[in-house]
């Protein structure tokens, strides 16, 4: 099982779709660890720079609607090659979300209300998140406060992250 | 309390239930294409598990980039090539066969109402203009699906579209979902099956029903269905002719999919066509869309007209209808795909393909190409395309560039201007 443990990226738009996380021209590479250089680099969002504000982060927090338009899981890869392997968001698109957890990894739906408190309270500073999967919690943490917050996860998901994913699960029992 | 169209298919063939609301379902059909595909090959390899569940329930194609453009591309086709060869998985379309996956696979007849089919493509959802539940799926889904041949999917929730009134002339099934798309915005419809009723749908072909259950996904459903009929029974019968005694047994049989009048929905919604004007998109999202009127001195710099929305023979045709005796304009690159070999030799015969040529376009073999940026008419920096395709995301037909979606006969009355405007098919 991945750490899910880390600094926070913000993302303060809505609908950041799979081509503006991994755009289709490196759709011809085979190997995961190429996503790496190029995840989110045709990202259009004021005062964002795909190649300082990725730099040590480990968790997207964002907007409604993350992951739509194509079903590449070339968009979990990128995440993950970046050593991302949570996001937090609203809502996600169906095959984003996924693709996230048949990766054993984390795609995590707050509450509207949540994710403004999140962005306000957290998005100008340093903040860190860890989750942990057996309590359905997340801890979010800066210099001068700390927040919990439960999250829902689904048995099944979290079998998924637990044995490593979909393909093995299919395999042993069907 | 009655069933729709998705809970039915859902119904017959689920396998398991192992946690609350996954539902383990059987596949009918696994679709795969070279660029989502050899990634799943190379990690089953990887794993030991290099297997299929069914040689004959697998399709593949090479569509993407074809021929291949460079080095990488070429070992796309060459695994997914290698992979059909030693598993036999016969129907394999490789260069000179090969189309758009989404226009090929129905073309030659694998698509049945009541299927289940999934396919590492987001635009799975077409399929489910014959009445099947067909949807887009990431490399680990399609991996469990080439190797054991079943998915997982939630319960299905639907929202039951109405579309109704008469159509103008010059309005097209493009129109019709880009106002769709309009009015349920980007994710209206996420985690739900769109179902399309009225009596627009009722009486469109299936070349337009595909249009239309194409940019379901645009909605963020994860297919989009029209119920099985007589238009489909018809599409489909020179593959079934053997199986059913008359169209009209296999239509009952057909029929046991269709959702039943108290079937229960999530959402409604009712659009009425009749005052329906030629659209277009003018942002990044598929849900920013204009009456086309509205978008006033759009210069563009490339038209194109393919893709698994509106790169079949009716596109082509009304496309042409446009075109016929003019020429477009000096500054457009006016290129055309025909979305299989089939259309494009019908488009042939029937003198389209020259009338597309005399007007100035270029004819490309069939290919997704442009659509997705990756070859055949990629744009520069902040140039403009109009296009027939499905997706106007930023960077989608190449890093800077803007694509406005539109139809056929929009596109090509653009391409004619030099800027996006009305068809002359349109009366106002
Ligand atoms: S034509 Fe475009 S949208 Fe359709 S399958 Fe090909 S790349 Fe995808």
């Amino acid at each position: 099982m991945k750490e899910f443990k880390g600094k926070i990226l913000f993302l303060d738009r809505s609908d950041i779709n799979t081509d503006e996380i991994i755009p289709a021209k490196y759709l011809t590479e085979i190997e995961k660890t190429a996503m790496k250089p190029h995840l989110l680099e045709d990202l259009k969002l004021d005062g964002f720079d795909s190649g300082i504000d990725i730099k040590d982060k480990a968790i997207i927090v964002t907007r409604e609607n993350f992951g739509c338009g194509s079903s590449r899981e070339h968009a979990p890869w990128a995440l993950e090659e970046n050593g991302i392997a949570v996001v937090i968001a609203p809502s996600f698109a169906r095959i984003f979300r996924q693709n996230m957890y048949n990766c054993g990894m984390l795609a995590i739906e707050l509450s509207q209300d949540r994710i403004n408190t999140i962005f306000n309270e957290f998005g100008k500073a340093t903040a860190q998140i860890s989750v942990d999967i057996e309590a359905s919690e997340i801890v979010i943490q800066s210099k001068d406060q700390i927040k919990t917050i439960e999250f829902k996860i689904s048995e099944f998901d979290k079998t998924l992250i637990q044995t490593g994913g979909w393909v093995e699960y299919a395999d042993m029992h069907y | 309390m009655g069933k729709t169209i998705a809970e039915k298919i859902f119904k017959t063939h689920l396998v398991d239930e192992p946690f609350g609301d996954v539902n383990v379902l059987k596949l009918d059909m696994v679709f795969c294409h070279e660029i989502t595909t050899p990634t799943a090959i190379q990690d089953l390899v990887n794993r030991g598990k290099d297997r299929v569940f069914d040689p004959k329930k697998i399709k593949a194609v090479i569509d993407h980039v074809t021929p291949a453009k460079d080095s990488k591309t070429a070992m796309q086709g060459k695994i997914l090539r290698e992979w059909a060869k030693r598993h036999g998985i016969k129907d394999f379309f490789d260069i000179g066969q090969n189309g758009v996956c989404h226009a090929i696979f129905p073309e030659k007849g694998f698509v049945r109402p009541g299927f289940t089919i999934i396919m590492g493509d987001s635009h799975t959802c077409t399929h489910g203009a014959f009445g099947a539940f067909a949807a887009g799926v990431g490399t680990t889904d399609l991996e469990v699906g080439i190797l054991k041949g079943v998915c997982t999917f939630k319960t299905p929730q639907t929202y039951k579209i109405e579309i109704v009134g008469t159509l103008s002339k010059g309005v097209f099934a493009k129109d019709i979902i880009l106002k769709v798309i309009k009015e349920l915005t980007v994710n209206g419809a996420t985690n739900m099956v769109i179902e399309f009723r009225g009596n627009i749908v009722d009486e469109m072909n299936m070349d337009q029903r595909m249009t239309l259950s194409n940019m379901a996904v645009e909605a963020g459903a994860t297919s989009g269905i029209c119920l099985p009929d007589m238009t489909t029974v018809d599409y489909l019968w020179k593959f079934i002719k053997d199986d059913y005694s008359s169209r009209q047994e296999a239509l009952e049989v057909f029929s046991r999919f269709r959702s039943d009048d108290d079937a229960v929905y999530t959402k409604l919604k009712t659009i009425d066509v009749s005052d329906l004007v030629p659209l277009t998109t003018f942002g990044y999202k598929p849900d920013n869309v204009k009456s086309v009127s509205q978008m006033k001195e759009i210069r563009l710099d490339q038209v194109y007209i393919g893709s698994c929305t509106n790169g079949r023979l009716e596109d082509l045709r009304i496309a042409a209808k446009v075109l016929k005796g003019h020429t477009i304009s000096k500054h457009i690159r006016g290129i055309v795909s025909p979305a299989t070999p089939k259309i494009f030799s019908q488009a042939m015969k029937e003198g389209i393909l020259k009338i597309f040529m005399d007007s100035g376009f270029c004819v490309t073999n069939p290919t997704c190409g442009a659509c997705l940026g990756m070859s055949n008419g990629v744009l520069a920096d902040s140039e403009v395309a109009a296009a027939t395709t499905n997706r106007n995301f930023n960077g989608r037909m190449g890093k800077g560039g803007m694509v406005h979606l539109m139809s056929p006969a929009t596109a090509a009355a653009s391409a004619i201007k030099g800027e996006i405007s009305n068809s002359n098919l349109y009366c106002e």
